[in-house]
């Protein structure tokens, strides 16, 4: 075991694991994480803790994992290379461990543009990739990255994001062998729309090998509207999503396009489980954490497995 | 080169405000080039400055020389008679001009009249555009001769992102991707095994001032502070 994380022990048993995401408030107060935390507990084996997701201040991801934490769910803390350096990131990673956090999800992040401060100064100081490193040099040789030794490492199950859509397609395999080679133990990746490209991507990944060393989370989440699907076709960088997703969407009766999404999103679950090199889902219900019983019941990954 | 642009015409009259006597410096290397601080700019601006203060009957005296190249100890020399007559100076050359300027005539005023922007091309007369930050760890040895640490938006060493759209960058459509370049430059190359290494996290050395002494040189004693 690396760091003993439920999400490890549950991947490690063989289980299809199903993690969920819940996003910090844009304030004080623990008691919005505790509401959302409230449909997500026993029903996800882990939730990503997002870290001022779209550049959008909010309160930090650690803050809101730990709140996450005494609610009885294990968090999964997302970094993001955009707003610290190496000594903060570092610093974070010890106090979080320390604290009770043994999950992490190492992210570039969207740039600063696209948030509430537009003016701000991008860090950057490292990327993904090498944050990756990082947290394994500080777990497996005990050191910071400078070299100094660390009292007590922290055991962190270290992941990471893939986004098998983004040009250049042949690249994105590639890509992802390179943050193995950079220690990566898990993955979760980008909305998952275009089954055709997944299956092809996961092929690739298959026949590379690169499925037997890491474990591979299929992203998914369940459109709630026709307007949102055409939304993240064409406003969400990265995001490919077929035209039939959206003519599916509006063939139904208005009143039940948000079902129709849900069943989407369940078909894409029963295919996943049965996909060769797909290890669980990870669900990113974007405030929509309410849901999130009703799409884990319909997805048939109820009960989740307990392990000592 | 380096690449500059001429403040707002209000700000430099601000920067001047209270000054009679004024010695505006061009310079006649990069700044000349990209149009934006040499012996032409140094004559419109004054003419602007001389018609803004007559037109406020605020007339001020504002003369105008433009010396080869502000970063050189050799060519400033030029002005060691001349400055004497004035109450500030007002440097057209970049950021680095400025301060040697600053740094000759310490008891003299002197102001930039524009904003050093980057090290770029001339893509045509009037268009420049930034690729270089002299980061002082050149990379492009394996990234098919394109910087990411200047093109890439989130200057990643281990690109592309999960943003790249269509070719394009995250931040906008109009803004190509590096990373998406780069490796379409080395895929045509038959170097992608140039972007498969894992380039491991950077040694800033940008983040304090640097000094370069070439090889066989070392500084003079008469100018070491
Ligand atoms: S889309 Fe390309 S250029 Fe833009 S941040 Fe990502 S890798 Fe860098």
């Amino acid at each position: 075991m690396k760091s003993g994380s439920n999400l490890e022990k549950i991947l490690k048993a063989g289980h299809f694991a199903f993690t969920g995401e819940l996003g910090p408030p844009r304030g004080t107060g623990a008691e919005e994480v505790r509401h959302k935390a409230s449909f997500l507990k026993g029903m996800v084996d882990s939730v990503n803790i997002t870290d001022n997701q779209t550049a959008v201040v909010r309160m930090s991801s650690w803050a809101a994992s730990l709140i996450v934490l005494q609610e009885g769910l294990e968090p999964n803390y997302q970094m993001v290379c955009r707003d610290r350096n190496r000594l903060a990131m570092q610093s974070d990673i010890l106090g979080a461990y320390t604290l009770g956090i043994r999950n992490m999800l190492c992210l570039s992040g969207d740039h600063q543009k696209f948030g509430d401060h537009p003016q701000a100064k991008g860090v950057f100081d490292v990327d993904s990739m090498q944050l990756i490193g990082m947290v394994k040099k500080m777990r497996d040789e005990g050191k910071f990255l400078g070299g100094a030794e660390i009292l007590n490492p922290p055991q962190i199950f270290i992941g990471a994001a893939s986004n098998p859509f983004a040009d250049p397609f042949e690249w994105r395999v590639h890509r992802l062998a390179k943050k193995i080679a950079s220690g990566v133990d898990f993955i979760q990746t980008q909305c998952i729309y275009n089954m055709e490209k997944f299956r092809a991507f996961i092929k690739q990944a298959n026949e590379m090998g690169l499925t037997e060393k890491v474990y591979i989370l299929a992203g998914v989440t369940p459109m709630k509207s026709v307007g949102m699907a055409k939304y993240m076709k064409s406003k969400v960088p990265g995001m490919d999503v077929p035209d039939e997703i959206i003519k599916r969407l509006q063939g139904v009766d208005k009143t039940k396009v948000a079902d129709e999404g849900i069943k989407i999103a369940c078909e894409q679950i029963e295919e996943f489980k049965e996909m060769k090199g797909v290890a669980g889902v990870h669900l990113m219900a974007i405030e929509w954490e309410h849901k999130v019983p009703e799409i884990a019941e319909r997805a048939k990954v109820l009960p989740r497995p307990v392990i000592d | 080169m380096i690449v500059a642009k001429r403040k707002p015409f209000d700000e430099i009259r601000q920067l001047l405000k209270g000054y009679k006597k004024v010695l505006n410096v061009g310079c006649g290397t990069c700044v000349a080039v990209c149009l934006a601080g040499g012996e032409k700019e140094v004559s419109v601006l004054n003419a602007e400055l001389d018609m803004a203060g007559k037109l406020d009957d605020n007339p001020i005296e504002i003369a105008g020389i433009t010396i080869e190249r502000q970063c050189d100890r050799e060519y400033l020399e030029a002005l060691d008679s001349k400055v004497g007559n004035y109450e500030v100076l007002l440097s057209m050359a970049c950021g680095a001009g400025v301060q040697f300027l600053a740094e000759r005539y310490p008891q003299i005023p002197v102001l930039p009249a524009v904003d050093t922007t980057f090290i770029g091309v001339n893509q045509a007369v009037g268009w420049y555009e930034e690729r270089c930050r002299s980061c002082s760890s050149c990379v492009l040895g394996h990234t098919g001769g394109i910087c990411p640490v200047t093109m890439c938006a989130k200057g990643l060493y281990n690109g592309p992102c999960g943003g790249t759209n269509k070719g394009s960058c995250e931040i906008d459509a109009n803004q190509p991707c590096a990373w998406y370049m780069i490796y379409e430059r080395l895929k045509g190359q038959g170097r992608l095994d140039c972007i498969l290494e894992i380039t491991p996290p950077n040694d800033w050395q940008n983040q304090i001032p640097r000094t370069v002494i070439q090889p066989g040189y070392s500084k003079p004693e008469t100018t070491a502070k």
